[in-house]
């Protein structure tokens, strides 16, 4: 097991690293430089005062070294300043970090809750009603912009049934039940549509285990057909449920961005956002590399789990 | 393009017994397509979206960009299908321009993850060793970040605009096309088909375009369909960010970005563009999936 861990965790290294190339290449992708946007067409400056600023950025360092500090330092926790307000970049995104992860987890928790019940009965009744009507639960699911599915249910919920508040964020730990409250809406537009996606694993998964000769074996036994369904078949279904999960997590990671701008939260997202809007692209920059972080350790903890489950994986 | 080749896979003389000749088969995948599963549902909303982008001009008397002050946020009416929005625009001529630009950023972006990530795809199951190594591990960077993100990362440094875009778009999918490509050409090379072209003395690319290519299509045909409902969902993402299209030229994203201000007074500017990109996205997505259940029946999603 703890070979098995060390190799995982070693494999993810190669991955976090092309990310952090790839993020620090992005702000090569930029017209011009840093500096030349920093300071805009419209403002008189002199060459050598443009130098001078290049030089305080380290820009006229070679390339490698650029990336070999940043790199450091930013495995230090240092993501460098905001370009426009001059606060420390991690120092922010560490206080919008707990809204985007409520969010996400919020989320996690309508899908699951969904697609699981929803998953089982449609499979049980394959070909029947409830199937059709869970297929079309996931086509429309699939298929819906999550912004689009928000901004519904603001309509539905907040202007016409005057439930649920349309927008604003209260921290959780400040009054939890608020906070929950106002984030309802936001976690049904990801989770509904994180609950297609899984629904359709789970009732294909669950197909597949009651076909085997071991649910066939349990029912000859005499186990009633509730035990058979819940003890024996759903277990062994939601293997392949976890994985699909772990893997849509980054989708609904991806999603955050949009969902947190649809109802103004201050999380990461809207963080990198912000930062696009007022060209801050160190800020950008940051935020872009802790959700792909996050979204690498996901995929971690979703290998680790999977082998915790499924002793076969370990010796693969 | 990807309609045609749908419509009638490349009938090669080397493709083993794919595709029989004779199209017994392809009759049957045909009909099953047509008619066992909604991909024909979703055929018939993705050509209504094409036809109503194409003749945009012809289904409207009214223009997509003049702005008409004084019939601004009209609910709908028989002039105004689907009302008008707030600068007085007509939403459905709005929806049938909207389409051209969602329609055209997505074709372009999925043909370039098509053709980028097909190739390297290709090139990877095809000749193993180190390049395979080297393909691989860069699409497991493109895949270590969640799609949306990296789009909208690329958009923030590269700036908007229509090349961009697609751009942005595109790069997000090189990987899962460098990997479906790469899988199909694994399960053939080996083939008995393959060693006898390079037994008979063919060049590489000969084996790869007449033996390789037509069996890697089936799998790349159902990719690129599915690729284009999300490609779909990410332009309109990416516009109702306001990253993506940029204003006047209208776009689906960017309409409900718009009329979401409005949203209590005049909620069709924002509803009806909303359906829209679903409609098409699902239409995108029951093609794809009746075209994979029709093309591979042992992958039959039960």
């Amino acid at each position: 097991m703890f070979v098995f861990l060390g190799r995982r965790i070693l494999l993810t290294l190669p991955a976090l690293f092309g990310v952090a190339l790839v993020v620090f290449l992005l702000m090569r992708a930029i017209p011009g430089d840093v500096v030349s946007q920093l300071v805009g067409p419209e403002q008189e400056i002199s060459p050598e005062r443009m130098e001078e600023l290049r030089r305080i950025f380290g820009l006229d360092l070679p390339i490698h070294v650029q990336f070999g500090r940043w790199l450091s330092a930013a495995l230090q926790g240092d993501l460098g300043t905001s370009l426009r307000t001059g606060r420390s970049i991690s120092g922010d995104l560490a206080l919008r970090f707990p809204a985007t992860l409520q969010l996400a987890l919020m989320s996690l928790a309508i899908a699951l809750a969904m697609a699981v019940p929803i998953g089982i009965v449609a499979a049980l009744n394959r070909g029947r009603w409830p199937d059709y009507l869970g297929s079309a639960f996931v086509l429309v699911g699939l298929s819906v912009p999550s912004f689009f599915l928000g901004i519904l249910l603001i309509l539905l919920f907040s202007l016409r049934l005057g439930w649920l508040p349309p927008a604003g964020f209260v921290p959780f730990l400040e009054d939890p039940l608020e906070s929950t409250r106002r984030m309802l809406l936001p976690s049904l537009s990801l989770g509904l549509i994180l609950a297609a996606a899984t629904t359709r694993i789970m009732r294909s998964a669950m197909l597949e285990i009651l076909s085997r000769d071991f649910v066939r074996t349990a029912r000859a036994k005499g186990l009633s057909e509730r035990k058979v369904t819940l003890d024996h078949a759903l277990r062994n279904a939601l293997i392949p449920v976890i994985t699909v999960v772990g893997l849509q997590f980054g989708s609904l990671l991806g999603g955050t961005v949009i969902i947190e701008q649809v109802f103004s939260i201050p999380g990461v997202g809207r963080f990198a956002l912000e930062g696009i809007n007022l060209r801050d692209y160190p800020v950008v920059q940051g935020a872009v590399l802790v959700i792909a972080g996050a979204f690498v350790f996901v995929n971690l903890v979703v290998d680790i789990l999977y082998a915790f489950i499924d002793p076969r994986v370990r010796y693969g | 393009m990807a309609d045609r080749a749908a419509a009638a896979p490349p009938p090669g003389p080397i493709v083993g017994a794919r595709l029989m000749p004779g199209g017994g088969r392809r009759g049957k995948a045909l009909r099953l397509f047509l008619f066992r599963s909604a991909g024909g549902l979703g055929l018939v909303l993705v050509l209504a979206a094409v036809l109503g982008a194409t003749f945009a001009p012809v289904l409207t008397p009214y223009d997509a960009i003049t702005l008409n002050p004084p019939s601004r946020l009209q609910g709908p009416s028989a002039e105004h299908w689907l009302g008008t929005d707030q600068l007085g625009r007509d939403t459905f001529t709005r929806i049938l321009y909207g389409g051209r630009v969602s329609l055209a950023v997505a074709g372009a972006a999925v043909a370039f993850a098509l053709l980028v990530g097909g190739a390297l795809g290709v090139v990877a199951g095809y000749y193993r060793g180190w390049l395979d190594s080297v393909i691989m591990r860069f699409t497991d960077v493109l895949l270590s970040f969640p799609a949306v993100l990296l789009a909208i990362a690329l958009i923030a440094f590269l700036g908007a605009g229509f090349t961009n875009l697609v751009l942005a778009i595109g790069i997000v999918y090189v990987g899962p096309f460098a990997r479906v490509a790469r899988a199909a050409v694994l399960t053939v090379r080996e083939e008995l088909f393959v060693e006898a072209s390079r037994a008979l003395g063919a060049r590489d690319p000969r084996i790869v375009w007449l033996a390789v290519l037509p069996s890697a299509a089936g799998p790349l045909i159902v990719e690129v369909t599915l690729r284009l409902a999300y490609a779909i969902l990410a332009e309109a993402s990416l516009s109702f960010l306001g990253l993506g299209t940029q204003p006047p030229t209208p776009s689906w994203g960017m309409m409900v970005a718009e009329g979401r201000r409005f949203l209590a007074l005049a909620p069709w500017a924002t509803v009806a563009p909303g359906l829209a990109i679903m409609l098409i996205v699902l239409g995108f997505n029951l093609l794809g999936d009746g075209l994979r259940d029709a093309l591979d029946p042992r992958l039959k999603t039960r």
